[in-house]
């Protein structure tokens, strides 16, 4: 026995915490920091899709391309990761697609000892990035898509018959009012993708849950570490539900009938 | 030299059902032109037809010589000159009255934010309400808020309004605030096309009336002999109805 033993409530063995407490903090810093950076690229590719998913023209044959090149892929692709499970994507892309693209002897992006290197040592984070990016975009995409849509059709009327392009209508007027009405379901997004990025301990990203496993393995201890993170967990998404009501009141006023 | 618009035999369908039927028309430069015609006659897809918010299905409408919904005109240059007034307003709610009146001058005539400013203090002091400039769309009332849409439209300095039933969702008491700013509008010499129900503007400020019914230009004229001494059936039994309530 090398550590004393310290009992909380006759119980739960605060001493596996403590000994622990470097991993589970490291496991919060790449919880934390892989659901930011998820956060913000998803949301940039939920805008790119939602926006594709509407594209539209004036001109029959413009209308077919977009309709084509970027409707058609843009409704498969969010159809494709709305319509399996997170869990299973992340295995996809894990075990399938980024070793299409970073291996040792043929990747499509890299390949040689770098490759190699890559995979090593940020193989999982790599792909849980990648995954949960993916993921996010397509839900995004239906809040931004609804978003939009939600818009009364004469603020993009007036908009335009000022002379502004679809671009500046989008940006000056359309998303900034959207946006609004989007905070609430993007929060929930949030949160879920705080959530879900627990599934990528599966391929070995040293995020929370993997913390939890890690010591509920050396010790054969299960309340500990899963009640440790769970509070970790709670306590983050209470966080994160109130700077996204903090964001809404500040961005509420001046908002139409 | 052109015709400030010009309509030429247009044609408008929504699926099966036909809303314009052969229009054509011109407007000249200086000119007011009313249209009126029951609901549902076409009066406000020919108006959202001069600015290309609707397609014409056939035949075509030239701004100052330019055809509209031809593919290869740039619509947003040719709106710069047209400024569209609508029914509900349509004030961008998330700026401040002064914002909805910088917003397009910045970024499409390159003015500065000071300059933008001086040009939209003195359209809010012409339309009445330079005491509203820094309010919210919402804090205002029906007839500020046209008014502010009228000023936001002028802030373009385009050659040409055009304004759709634009008193028709405002309470009784409010229309002549609205009204009056366009009767001044028209004696400064703006060229302009105002769908309308309000008889008695069109009989006091156009130069001439078109009426409309059932995607037909039926009858157009002066108003002193299109209201006085009306040709067709239709625009007579139009006008009594009209004129009655």
């Amino acid at each position: 026995m090398d550590a004393p033993q310290i009992l909380w409530f006759g119980w739960f063995r605060a001493d596996i915490i403590q000994e622990y407490a470097p991993l589970f903090w490291e496991g919060l810093r790449m919880t934390v920091g892989v659901t930011v950076v998820c956060i913000v690229q998803g949301t940039l590719l939920g805008l790119l899709l939602g926006l594709a998913r509407l594209a539209d023209a004036r001109q029959p044959a413009t209308r077919l391309a977009l309709r084509v090149l970027l409707r058609w892929p843009a409704t498969i692709y969010v159809s494709f990761f709305r319509g399996t499970p997170l869990f299973v994507q992340i295995l996809l892309m894990h075990f399938a697609v980024v070793p299409l693209f970073v291996n040792p002897t043929d990747g499509w992006l890299l390949a040689g000892d770098t490759a190699r290197e890559l995979r090593q040592n940020y193989g999982a984070v790599i792909t849980g990035i990648v995954a949960l990016t993916l993921n996010a975009g397509a839900y995004i995409s239906e809040i931004f898509r609804a978003g939009i849509q939600s818009i009364d059709r004469g603020q993009s009327e007036a908009a335009r018959s000022l002379g502004l392009s679809y671009a500046q209508t989008m940006r000056h007027v359309v998303l900034p009012q959207a946006f609004r009405r989007m905070l609430p379901p993007l929060g929930n997004n949030a949160i879920a993708l705080l959530k879900d990025s627990s599934l990528v301990s599966a391929v070995g990203l040293a995020e929370l849950a993997y913390a939890a496993r890690t010591v509920a393995g050396a010790y054969s201890r299960y309340w500990e570490p899963y009640l440790t993170i769970s509070l970790m967990y709670w306590m983050l998404t209470l966080a994160l539900a109130w700077g996204v009501r903090r964001l809404e009141a500040r961005y509420g006023r001046g908002d139409s009938r | 030299m052109d015709a400030a618009i010009r309509v030429d035999a247009l044609g408008k369908r929504f699926g099966t059902l036909e809303v314009l039927r052969d229009v054509s028309c011109a407007i000249a430069d200086g000119e007011v032109v009313c249209i009126i015609g029951p609901s549902g006659s076409g009066k406000s897809t020919l108006l959202r037809c001069m600015n290309g918010l609707e397609e014409a299905t056939s035949g075509r409408v030239l701004v100052h010589g330019v055809p509209v919904h031809d593919h290869g005109t740039d619509l947003d240059v040719v709106r710069r000159d047209v400024g569209m007034v609508f029914q509900r307003f349509n004030l961008f709610p998330h700026k401040t009255v002064l914002e909805n009146l910088m917003l397009a001058p910045c970024l499409l005539r390159g003015l500065s934010a000071a300059e933008a400013r001086d040009r939209a203090d003195a359209l809010l002091d012409k339309v009445g309400v330079l005491d509203k400039r820094d309010a919210w769309p919402n804090q205002l009332s029906g007839g500020q808020q046209q008014r502010v849409a009228i000023a936001r439209a002028l802030a373009m300095q385009p050659r040409i309004m055009l304004f759709d039933e634009p008193t028709s969702s405002l309470d009784p008491e409010m229309v002549g605030e609205v009204l009056a700013v366009m009767q001044q509008l028209a004696e400064d010499g703006m060229t302009m096309v105002v769908v309308t129900h309000e008889m008695g503007f069109a009989r006091r400020v156009a130069h001439r009336v078109l009426f409309l019914d059932r995607g037909q230009l039926v009858e157009e004229g002066p108003p002193d002999q299109l209201f006085g001494a009306p040709r067709e059936e239709r625009t007579r039994q139009f006008l009594a109805r009209e004129l009655r309530d």
